[in-house]
C-alpha cells in the first residue's frame, strides 16, 4: 500500500488491518507534502505535530479493537474551517494571527473517523473569488500547470489532493468554491445538499448558500468522506435533521435508465471547439453507459450570476461585521472606537472583500431593500422551481462545472468576467442542490502548451446524495479521465 | 434651560392638557442558559467567565434557539390574550457596537413570535385599566463596558473594558400601544407587567439588576384633541419610582414648551435621576439604518396551532385576575389585595384558607396582621411556615363563633407559628376558650375593683377612660379568657353607682 498515491478507501482499510500503522503513514506524508507543497504552496500552515499526535491516538484506537473509517487517511483542511490550536485565517489578514480555540463539527468528525490533519490549505480570503488569487498571503499553483491558477475558492485543498499532498481535503462551496477548483485540479469535489453538513466552526461566507464537502481523487473516496461529515450537528440550526443513507457502498457500475437532463439554456457552444467537444463527448458517455439524454429548460437559470451577487454580498455585509478588531484578530488603533473600527477593516480586508461588503450593505439599505434584497430572494425561488420543474423530466442534470480549464495568473482582472467562472454552479447553489464535478477529460486552453483538466457538474434534486454519487461513480470508473493526466514533473 | 424644569406650570395649565404614554420594555428571561447557547444565564460573576465561541462571536461559531425562551415568550402573550402567528422568524439587526460581539443582534422584526394582546392594571385607588401591546419579541441581551475614565463616562476615557456575560442572555422586548394617559397609568402598567412576568417564571424583574428595562414615547395634546403630540422616547428610567418622575417631568416640560410658543422635537431624551429632568440625547434624524434581513443561520420559527392549544391548556389565573377575584368576589379592599396578590405563594396559601373558612375577610385580616408581623419577626415566609391553611380556617371559626376572644386567638396563632397543629386542639389544651359566664367574670370584676381603688374613685370622678385599664386588668386576671364586651359591661354596671 502507497500511502502517498493510493486511495482512502485502501489506506483506511490497510491501517484497520494493521498492516501499516497511521503513524508510519504520517511519518512517509509529512515530508512528501514538504517537497510538493515547495512547488504547489496549496498549504498556509502544516500541522505535523498534530498529525504525528493524531496517527498515535488512531494507532490505540486500532490496537484496542476499533474499526475507523477513515483511519490513518491524510486530510487537509481549508483554512475557513476551525481546529482547535492552529491558526486559522480566511485566508484574510484580519484573521492573520487568529487561532482557533475550538474544532469545527465537521473536522472534528473527520478527526474521529480517523483521519490525519496534514494542515490547514490556502484560500480566496473569506472564500470570496475563484482562482485562489484572492489570498492574502500566498499563490496557490495549479499542479498540473504552475503557471494556472488552481481555482476557487478552495484553492490549496483541490491543489493539494490533485498534487497528491493529500488524499482527500475538505473545502467549502458558496456558488461553486468546490466544483470550479476540482474540475481545474483533476479531482472529484463534492457539494452536498446546504444542510447535509453542519456549518459549526466554518467560518461564513453567505449563510445561506455555505456547505462544505470533500475534495478526492475519486467518487468513491469523496462519498467515504461525506458518509463521515454528513448528519445533523444540534450546533447548527441550519443542519437537516433526516437520515444519512451511506453512499460509499454499492455503487453502481452504469446508468441503464437513467435519465439526464441537458440544460437548452447552457449552451457550450459559446466555451469554444475544444471545450465544447470536451463536454459533448461527456454526455456521449453517458449515454453509452445506458443512460438517455433529455433536453431541460432551467429559464431562469440565467438571472442565477446576478441573483447571487445580491444575496451573498447581502450575507457577508452582516457575517463579516464581527471583524472588528475588538476581541480577536486584527486591530489598527484610532483616536476613538469608530476610528478603530474604519483603520482595522480598511488594512485587514482585501479589495475583493470590500467590494462585496459594499454591494451587500448597499442591498439591504432602507430603500432598496426590497429592489434588491427581497427581488433576489423572490428570483433564488423561481430557480429552485426551474430546478424541481426539470427534475420531473430527468434524474440528473448535467453541465460544465466551469466556463473554460484553468487560466493563467493575473488573467482575469475583471472582478465580472471572474464571476462568469461559475456561471454554471451558482444556479445549483441557489437551489441547494447536492452536486459535485467529476473529471471528464482535458483540453489545451489558448496559450497554453499541454492538457489541463476538465470537469462535469452533475446535479440531482435535494438530498440524493446516493443517487447523485452513483452516477459519478459509474461514470468515472467507465472513462477513467482522472488517470490519464499527471501532475507536472515537479510535483511528482 | 427654560421650561426644562418640572413645576413651572400651574396645576390649572396642566389640567387643560393631556399626556399620551406608551412603554417599551426589554426583561430578560430567567432561562439556565443564554438565547443562542449553552452558556448560563447568571447575573454577576467575574468579567467573560460564562462565554464561548457562539456568544463571543467567534470566527465559525452559529446561533441555536433557545427553545424555553421561546416558550417563555409564548406563555407571556398568551397571559395578555395575545395572537399567536404560526409562522416567526428572527431577523438580523445590524449595527456597530462594541459590547455587541457579532456587531449585528439577532432580534425580530415584521414577524415577532406575539402580536397584539392587552394588559390589564389597576392603580393605588382601585381604578382598573388596559394597555393594548403591539407585540412581544425575542432578541438577545449585549455585554456591558465599562470606560477607564473618572465616573466610568466615555468621555476622557483612555481605554475601555467589556465584560460579555450578559452577552446572548434571552431579552423579550415588550411593545405597548400609546393608551396610557398619566405617570401613574404608565407605573400600573409597568407593575402589572411584572407582576405577570414574576408569576410566570418568564424574569425575575429586578429593575436594580438591569433585568427589566423601560423606555417611554411620551407626548401631549389639549384634553379633546383628535391628533397625537410630538413624542419624545425617554431612556434610563431604571426603577418604576424614577419612571414616575421622568414621565412627570417631561409631560410638564412638553407643556410648558407649548405653553410658551415652542414646539416639541421628536427626539431622544435620558433621564437624569439626580437633576430630576430629561436632556436631549439625539434627535429622530440621526436613527440608524439597521439593515434588518431574516437571519440566514436560523430556521423560520413555526408555531402550530396545536401547540398554542397546549400552552393555553397551562395558563394559570393571572395576577390581574386574582386582584378582580378578591376585590369583586371576596371583598377584600384594593390595597389589601394587592398585598396579597404580589405575593403569589402567600395567595395561593390564603386561597387555600379561604376555601377553608369560607370567610376571606377574616382570613385576610389574620394573614395580613398578626400572621405577617409573625413572618417578619421570624423571616418565615407564611407560606413555609408551620401554620396551615386548615389551621388558619379553625382559628377563623372559633373567632367568629366567640369561641375565644381576639387575645386567645392571638395566642393560639402564637402557637401556631411556633409549633403547628390545629387551633382547636390548642385552644382545647391550653384552656383558651373565651368564658362568657356572667357570674364567673362577674366574680374577677369585683377583685379587680377591689384591688383598685384608686382608679375606681377615678372614674367615678368622671375620668371615663380608665375603663380600658380595668378592662384589661380582668383580662388579665381571666388568663385572656374573658369575654371582653361582657367583662366591660359589667365593669360599667358595677363603677356606675345606682346601677
Amino acid at each position: 500500500m502507497d500511502p502517498l498515491r493510493d486511495s482512502a478507501a485502501a489506506i483506511a482499510a490497510a491501517v484497520n488491518r494493521r498492516e501499516m500503522s497511521a503513524r508510519a503513514i504520517a511519518d512517509a506524508v509529512i515530508p512528501h507534502v514538504e517537497r510538493v507543497d515547495a512547488q504547489v504552496d496549496a498549504y498556509l500552515q502544516l500541522t505535523p505535530e498534530l498529525m504525528r499526535v493524531q496517527a498515535d491516538r488512531v494507532d490505540a484506537r486500532i490496537a484496542a479493537g476499533e474499526r475507523l473509517p477513515l483511519a490513518g487517511v491524510p486530510v487537509a483542511i481549508k483554512d475557513n474551517m476551525c481546529l482547535l490550536g492552529t491558526r486559522t485565517t480566511a485566508g484574510s489578514k484580519i484573521l492573520g494571527n487568529f487561532v482557533a480555540p475550538y474544532t469545527a463539527t465537521a473536522v472534528q468528525r473527520l478527526l474521529d473517523a480517523g483521519a490525519l490533519p496534514i494542515g490547514k490549505t490556502n484560500l480566496d480570503e473569506f472564500a470570496m473569488g475563484s482562482s485562489g488569487e484572492n489570498s492574502a498571503f500566498k499563490m496557490t499553483r495549479n499542479p498540473y500547470d504552475l503557471g494556472r491558477v488552481p481555482g476557487g475558492s478552495s484553492a490549496g485543498s483541490a491543489a493539494a489532493v490533485g498534487g497528491f499532498a493529500a488524499t482527500i481535503s475538505l473545502g467549502s462551496d458558496t456558488g461553486g468554491s468546490i466544483r470550479e477548483p476540482a474540475a481545474f485540479c483533476n479531482v472529484v469535489g463534492f457539494k452536498p445538499t446546504y444542510g447535509r453538513v453542519s456549518r459549526y466552526g466554518l467560518i461564513a461566507f453567505a449563510s445561506s448558500l455555505d456547505q462544505i464537502g470533500p475534495f478526492a481523487r475519486s467518487v468513491e473516496d469523496a462519498a467515504l468522506a461525506y458518509d463521515v461529515i454528513a448528519g445533523k450537528d444540534p450546533l447548527d440550526a441550519t443542519s437537516v435533521d433526516r437520515p444519512v443513507e451511506p453512499t460509499a457502498t454499492d455503487l453502481p457500475r452504469d446508468l441503464r435508465g437513467v435519465r439526464v437532463g441537458i440544460v437548452k439554456e447552457f449552451d457550450t457552444g459559446e466555451l469554444g471547439g475544444a471545450i465544447d467537444a470536451c463536454y459533448r463527448r461527456a454526455y456521449d458517455d453517458l449515454v453509452a453507459l445506458g443512460a438517455t439524454l433529455v433536453d431541460v429548460s432551467l429559464p431562469t437559470a440565467k438571472h442565477g450570476l446576478a441573483t447571487y451577487y445580491l444575496i451573498a454580498p447581502a450575507e457577508c455585509s452582516s457575517n463579516l461585521a464581527r471583524f472588528d478588531g475588538v476581541r480577536y484578530g486584527l486591530r489598527v488603533d484610532g483616536a476613538d472606537v469608530g476610528e478603530m473600527y474604519e483603520r482595522t477593516r480598511a488594512s485587514g480586508f482585501g479589495p475583493e472583500v470590500k467590494r462585496r461588503i459594499l454591494i451587500g450593505t448597499y442591498a439591504l439599505s432602507s430603500g432598496y431593500y426590497d429592489a434588491y434584497y427581497v427581488k433576489a430572494q423572490k428570483a433564488r425561488t423561481r430557480i429552485a422551481e426551474d430546478f424541481a420543474r426539470a427534475f420531473e423530466r430527468c434524474d440528473v442534470i448535467a453541465s460544465p462545472a466551469a466556463s473554460s480549464p484553468a487560466f493563467g495568473f493575473n488573467a482575469k482582472s475583471d472582478p465580472v468576467a471572474m464571476y462568469l467562472m461559475d456561471y454554471y454552479t451558482i444556479p445549483v447553489s441557489l437551489a441547494g442542490l447536492p452536486s459535485l464535478s467529476v473529471p471528464c477529460g482535458a483540453v489545451v486552453p489558448e496559450g497554453g502548451d499541454r492538457p489541463m483538466p476538465m470537469g462535469l457538474q452533475l446535479a440531482t434534486p435535494l438530498f440524493t446524495e446516493r443517487a447523485l454519487l452513483g452516477y459519478a461513480h459509474a461514470y468515472e470508473q467507465a472513462t477513467q479521465h482522472a488517470e490519464k493526466l499527471a501532475p507536472v514533473e515537479a510535483v511528482r | 434651560m427654560i421650561g426644562e424644569r418640572a413645576g413651572e406650570v400651574s396645576e390649572e395649565v396642566r389640567a387643560r392638557y393631556e399626556a399620551v404614554i406608551g412603554i417599551e420594555c426589554h426583561v430578560e428571561l430567567t432561562t439556565e442558559s443564554k438565547m443562542f447557547c449553552g452558556c448560563p444565564n447568571a447575573f454577576g460573576g467575574p468579567p467573560n467567565t460564562n462565554v464561548c465561541p457562539v456568544c463571543l462571536a467567534l470566527p465559525g461559531a452559529l446561533p441555536v434557539p433557545n427553545a424555553k425562551a421561546i416558550e417563555l415568550i409564548l406563555r407571556a402573550g398568551l397571559a395578555f390574550g395575545s395572537t399567536i402567528p404560526e409562522h416567526a422568524k428572527f431577523d438580523r439587526k445590524n449595527y456597530f457596537y462594541p459590547d455587541m460581539p457579532k456587531n449585528y443582534q439577532i432580534s425580530q422584526y415584521d414577524m415577532p413570535l406575539t402580536m397584539g394582546g392587552a394588559v390589564p392594571y389597576w392603580l393605588e385607588d382601585g381604578t382598573r385599566g388596559e394597555c393594548r401591546l403591539t407585540r412581544i419579541h425575542l432578541e438577545e441581551d449585549t455585554g456591558k463596558s465599562t470606560h477607564a475614565s473618572a465616573g466610568g463616562r466615555l468621555a476622557g476615557a483612555t481605554s475601555s473594558l467589556i465584560d460579555f456575560n450578559r452577552a446572548g442572555v434571552p431579552l423579550m422586548e415588550c411593545v405597548g400601544e400609546p393608551d396610557l394617559r398619566s405617570a401613574d397609568e404608565a407605573v400600573a402598567f409597568l407593575e402589572s407587567l411584572a407582576r405577570t412576568f414574576r408569576e410566570l417564571g418568564v424574569s425575575d424583574v429586578k429593575m436594580e439588576e438591569g433585568s427589566l428595562r423601560c423606555d417611554a414615547n411620551v407626548s401631549v395634546r389639549l384634553r379633546g384633541a383628535a391628533e397625537y403630540g410630538t413624542k419624545a422616547e425617554i431612556k434610563n428610567m431604571n426603577s418604576f419610582r424614577s419612571a414616575r418622575r421622568a414621565i412627570e417631568s417631561e409631560v410638564a416640560r412638553q407643556i410648558a414648551v407649548l405653553e410658551s410658543g415652542g414646539r416639541v422635537v421628536q427626539e431622544t431624551r435620558g433621564w437624569d435621576e439626580a437633576a430630576g429632568v430629561t436632556h436631549s440625547q439625539r434627535s429622530k434624524e440621526e436613527a440608524h439604518d439597521y439593515r434588518y434581513f431574516p437571519d440566514p443561520d436560523l430556521v423560520p420559527l413555526d408555531t402550530p396551532p396545536a401547540v398554542v392549544d397546549e400552552l393555553r391548556v397551562t395558563l394559570i389565573e393571572t395576577p390581574y385576575e386574582r386582584y378582580v377575584r378578591y376585590v369583586d368576589t371576596f371583598g377584600i379592599p384594593s390595597k389589601q389585595a394587592t398585598q396579597l396578590v404580589d405575593d403569589a405563594a402567600l395567595s395561593r396559601w390564603f386561597d387555600l384558607a379561604v376555601t377553608a373558612s369560607g370567610q376571606p375577610l377574616a382570613a385576610m385580616n389574620f394573614v395580613l396582621g398578626d400572621l405577617s408581623r409573625l413572618a417578619n419577626e421570624t423571616g418565615t415566609a407564611i407560606a413555609d411556615g408551620k401554620v396551615t391553611p386548615e389551621a388558619l380556617a379553625e382559628l377563623v371559626e372559633l373567632a367568629q363563633a366567640k369561641t375565644i376572644n381576639s387575645s386567645a386567638a392571638k395566642l393560639v396563632l402564637e402557637t401556631l407559628w411556633g409549633e403547628g397543629g390545629s387551633a382547636k386542639a390548642i385552644v382545647e389544651r391550653e384552656g383558651l376558650a373565651q368564658v362568657s359566664d356572667r357570674g364567673a367574670i362577674a366574680a374577677i370584676v369585683d377583685a379587680v375593683l377591689a384591688a383598685n381603688p384608686k382608679v375606681v374613685a377615678d372614674y367615678r370622678a368622671g375620668k371615663t377612660n380608665v375603663l380600658g385599664f380595668l378592662t384589661g386588668a380582668v383580662m388579665k386576671a381571666s388568663n385572656g379568657k374573658a369575654n371582653p364586651a361582657l367583662a366591660q359591661e359589667l365593669l360599667r354596671e358595677k363603677l356606675t353607682p345606682g346601677a
